[in-house]
């Protein structure tokens, strides 16, 4: 028989961690028990559960991790409510890589890297953030910024505290749309965070989160003379095969499921606004 | 013809009736015409056509362009699109105050497709109001019975009737004595088996184009249950091959009652499945049982399905009408 | 060049069916479609299918693959539609062309392997057009519907129909048929062709190099306004390749397979997260820029359109790619 793209392989969900009320983080391994494949970071894969349907999730995992993928989902909808209420140990199907991924062994090489992210818009950014970290050396000083509506909506909260924030050459910028009692840290929404943050003009932006807060980030941005060829984004469209044939996903004569999902601003400049 | 309602178009425009108006725009060729809406003299004196192959039903339009902000649009509706029309408004669809009626008498629409049907290729163009037509082909000129060339709907049109209408084009006609239920005493004369058969036949041509439920003036839900994933039922191709029966069964019950015999379903069904008969069908059984009704015909009567009355036939009909055939 | 006398041509088509499958355009005009033949079906009078040939090769549904669930488990079972060697005769030029743009979707990397199967499996006779319809506008794409491509192609000429090999798989299949007498050539005659009226469609101004000057033109509102949103255009269309993949649970097992999808429906690229094209416009828009404009920007030029005029014939509201075109792409006065 003929392996075709669209055929699944079959992989063990063996962790799955709450994050925040509504994103759990999903630690996936094929029936071997090792990584099902190598990606590259701001790829994605096509996760399903047979019965419930398949879905496109960005991998949240460093390739530099060599024995699990990692997967945050937000619970939004059908295929992810099931994945939300299901348990360790229950078999998945899984295709995949897909995509182009940042470039981050050719463009970001070198550069200060400036992160900005909102809510589960970290999911993506966090494998190359947990890349960078692996690679140091390689690259500049790095900024994160990343905020949610409250503390309980941050992902990976821990990780950001225990690991992040303690490197060195690593600013973390936490925000919170609201001041709640046991948050000491900054308050307010993360494009007026960023303005306030004045990074250098020459540093490489990487964003991803809900479009509002992309736009306005972006606004300011602009503002402070950032160039747009510098400015990294990812987007999501609905996908069925990720093959770029499915026809659903494609802005102008791009398919985001190909040619992105990861796009430099001044490239989406030249196509529709149909994202 | 053709000059009045383009006439009558430009004084609603510019005498302030309407600000907009809803006909038929010129295509490639003399049949290919496009409803549209027009809003200036200058576009009308260009693009507006009104011709016997103007065929669309355009109470479906007005569901939409009546709840559209603005002043009134303007409408020209053929005898068999007034019932629409006013069926529409009595399930609350079209909003009435916001639409300026103009009655156009109809002599029957052309079908270009049946043209086709009987061998013609290469159609250029077609003329004649007698009973045979001329038709200018890249062959050569043809002739056609006229008859031949009419949709089906047309070929047995029950009425002439202009319902509900500001103002009318042409005279008022009066309902027909029409032979269209010819084709479902047909069907009845079947056995059951061969009725089977039949849909089964033709209705397994189906590719789920949707196009006989979006042209459709009495499928008017906001959102199809068909379209719905969480329903279920959105599927897009058959999971299995009784589906595509269903979604026409399904779709014949939910229109039973309110549909008017417009004919729009087999008009654009690519497959020249005959939708028609389905819904005629219940039509028929309706009139049977309930005593004869016509959706649309009235603003007042209660349509049959949806008005019990103690003298309502009891559900063992359905047992007892399906062993006689 | 091959022939056989016209008359033969039952003959012909048994001693194809004896070997394998053979699908012909056969019915009424109105309904005419490619079937299995068999013994007495008749050719259909029409120019073409109401249906593309593309069907063949990509069918509206087909299997992909069948899931178990068993508790946490999931077994993978092989469903795939068994696929069998068969010929396919009486495909137009148009059509024919399709298969290459339909090719350079499904068989680049990583190939599709479905398609392929059913590419490999089948041997394609085109016919040549002598008769074209008025919505033909084949020529406008750079096609010969005289000279038309495939393994086979054949023409209809006096009482004879011609074959002539373009491939080795279309070498074998008319080795194989003893009846064929070497031949001379068939008569073409282009005349009419120069005559049709869409011959002149205005292709200048598409392609990938225009895509944002046509994304941005006001006059997509006026075409896209009556569009019933139905998938006629799609389904007919010998190039529309889009599609879903959905699930059916058997009661057993869970059926995966893909099936037609159209751009042109409300729920093609609906989220969860939103809708990037929320209204008509937006779905007509994506369907003939896709033919005009993207598929050429990334297929070095070629447009995603075949001119076989079936959109023309069957859009109930007569909106189609002609119009598209010529609205867009003829000169502002």
């Amino acid at each position: 028989m003929r392996q075709d793209p669209l055929i699944p392989m079959l992989a063990v969900v063996t962790d799955i961690r709450q994050d925040t009320p509504d994103v759990k983080t999903f630690r996936v391994v094929g029936l071997d028990g090792k990584k099902p494949f190598v990606h590259i970071p701001g790829q994605c894969a096509m996760l399903s559960i047979p019965g419930v349907g398949e879905a496109l999730f960005s991998i949240t995992s460093s390739p530099t991790n060599e024995e699990y993928l990692e997967f945050s989902i937000k619970k939004c909808g059908c295929v992810t409510d099931w994945l939300h209420a299901m348990e360790p140990g229950q078999q998945a199907t899984l295709r995949g890589p897909y995509g182009n991924g940042f470039p981050v062994d050719t463009d970001f090489a070198g550069k200060d890297l400036v992160f900005v992210a909102g809510g589960i818009g970290l999911a993506p950014l966090r494998s190359v953030i947990n890349y960078v970290r692996h690679y140091r050396d390689r690259y500049g000083s790095v900024d994160i910024v990343y905020g949610s509506r409250s503390k309980a909506d941050l992902v990976d909260y821990q990780e950001i505290l225990d690991e992040w924030c303690r490197e060195d050459g690593i600013s973390v910028h936490l925000t919170i749309d609201n001041a709640q009692p046991d948050w000491d840290g900054h308050v307010g929404f993360v494009p007026n965070y960023v303005k306030e943050l004045g990074f250098d003009t020459g540093k490489t932006v990487i964003m991803c989160g809900p479009p509002i807060m992309i736009k306005f980030t972006l606004a300011g941005l602009m503002e402070q003379g950032f160039p747009r060829d510098n400015i990294y984004t990812t987007l999501e469209l609905r996908m069925k095969c990720a093959l770029g044939r499915c026809g659903r996903c494609n802005i102008g004569d791009k398919f985001v499921c190909k040619d992105g999902p990861v796009f430099r601003l001044d490239q989406l400049d030249q196509l529709p606004d149909e994202y | 013809m053709q000059e009045r309602v383009k006439a009558k178009a430009i004084e609603l425009l510019e005498g302030g009736v309407c600000d907009r108006v809803l006909g038929w725009k010129a295509g490639e060729f003399f049949y290919d015409v496009t409803p549209a809406v027009f809003t200036s003299r200058e576009e009308i004196e260009k693009d507006f056509v009104f011709g016997p192959f103007c065929g669309a039903n355009m109470s479906k339009y007005l569901i939409a362009e009546s709840r559209k902000d603005g002043g009134k649009v303007g409408a020209f509706l053929k005898p068999c699109d007034t019932y629409s029309f006013q069926q529409l408004q009595k399930e609350h669809r079209i909003w009435r105050e916001n639409v300026y009626a103009v009655g156009v008498q109809c002599e029957g629409m052309c079908d270009i497709e049946a043209i086709k049907a009987a061998g013609i290729k290469g159609i250029l163009g077609v003329d004649g109001d007698g009973e045979t037509l001329t038709v200018h082909t890249l062959y050569g000129d043809k002739s056609i019975e006229r008859k031949a060339a009419l949709a089906e709907r047309c070929a047995c049109c029950k009425s002439k009737k202009m319902l509900g209408c500001d103002e009318l084009i042409g005279e008022q006609g009066e309902e027909l004595e029409s032979a269209r239920f010819a084709q479902v005493e047909k069907l009845e004369a079947m056995t059951p088996d061969e009725r089977f058969a039949f849909w089964r036949n033709e209705l397994s041509c189906c590719i789920r184009c949707n196009a006989c439920r979006n042209v459709c003036p009495a499928c008017s839900c906001e959102k199809c249950v068909f379209d719905n994933p969480n329903s279920g039922v959105e599927n897009k191709a058959a999971a299995n091959s009784f589906e595509e029966n269903l979604f026409h069964i399904i779709r014949a019950f939910h229109v039973a009652g309110r549909c008017t015999d417009c004919g729009e379903c087999s008009r654009v069904c690519p497959q020249h499945i005959p939708l028609h008969l389905l819904n005629r069908k219940f039509i028929k059984d309706i009139n049977e049982l309930y005593g004869d009704y016509q959706a649309g015909a009235d603003m007042e009567t209660r349509p049959p399905l949806m008005n019990f009355q103690t003298g309502d036939p009891e559900p063992s009909v359905v047992h007892e009408r399906g062993s006689e055939q | 060049m091959k022939k056989c006398p016209i008359s033969q041509l039952d003959n012909l088509f048994a001693a194809i069916a004896g070997k394998q499958k053979l699908y012909i355009p056969t019915g009424e005009a109105k309904t005419a479609a490619f079937k299995p033949w068999e013994e007495g079906m008749q050719l259909t009078s029409a120019l073409n299918t109401v249906r593309s040939a593309k069907d063949l090769f990509f069918p509206q549904v087909e299997n992909l693959v069948n899931f178990k669930v068993t508790g946490k488990q999931i077994e993978v079972i092989e469903n795939r539609d068994p696929a069998e060697p068969f010929v396919v005769f009486g495909v137009r030029a148009c059509d024919c062309r399709s298969f290459d743009i339909l090719d350079k979707v499904f068989l680049c990397d990583p190939v599709d392997t479905y398609y392929q199967t059913r590419r490999e499996c089948g041997v394609i006779m085109t016919l040549a057009c002598s008769e074209p319809e008025e919505t033909c506008f084949c020529t406008a794409f750079g096609i010969d519907p005289t000279d038309p491509a495939g393994d086979v192609s054949c023409w209809m000429s006096g009482e004879e129909l011609y074959l002539r090999a373009n491939t080795a798989k279309g070498e074998a299949l008319l080795g194989s048929l003893d009846m064929l007498s070497d031949g001379g050539e068939p008569e073409t005659d282009k005349g009419i062709f120069e005559r049709l009226p869409l011959k002149n469609l205005p292709l200048d101004k598409f392609g990938g190099e225009h895509m944002m000057e046509l994304f941005k033109r006001p006059e997509w509102a006026g075409l896209a306004e009556s569009c019933l949103g139905c998938g006629t255009c799609t389904f007919v269309c010998p190039t529309c390749q889009c599609y879903d993949i959905k699930e059916f649970n058997t009661g057993d097992e869970i059926k995966r397979f893909r099936c037609w999808d159209s751009c042109m429906y409300s729920d093609f690229t609906l989220m969860s997260a939103g809708q990037p094209r929320p209204t008509q416009l937006e779905r007509f828009r994506q369907r003939f820029m896709h033919k005009l404009v993207y598929y050429p920007s990334t297929h070095d030029g070629e447009f995603g359109c075949v001119g076989c005029g079936r959109c023309l014939q069957k859009c109930p509201i007569s909106m189609n790619i002609v119009k598209v075109a010529k609205t867009l792409g003829e000169e502002k006065p």
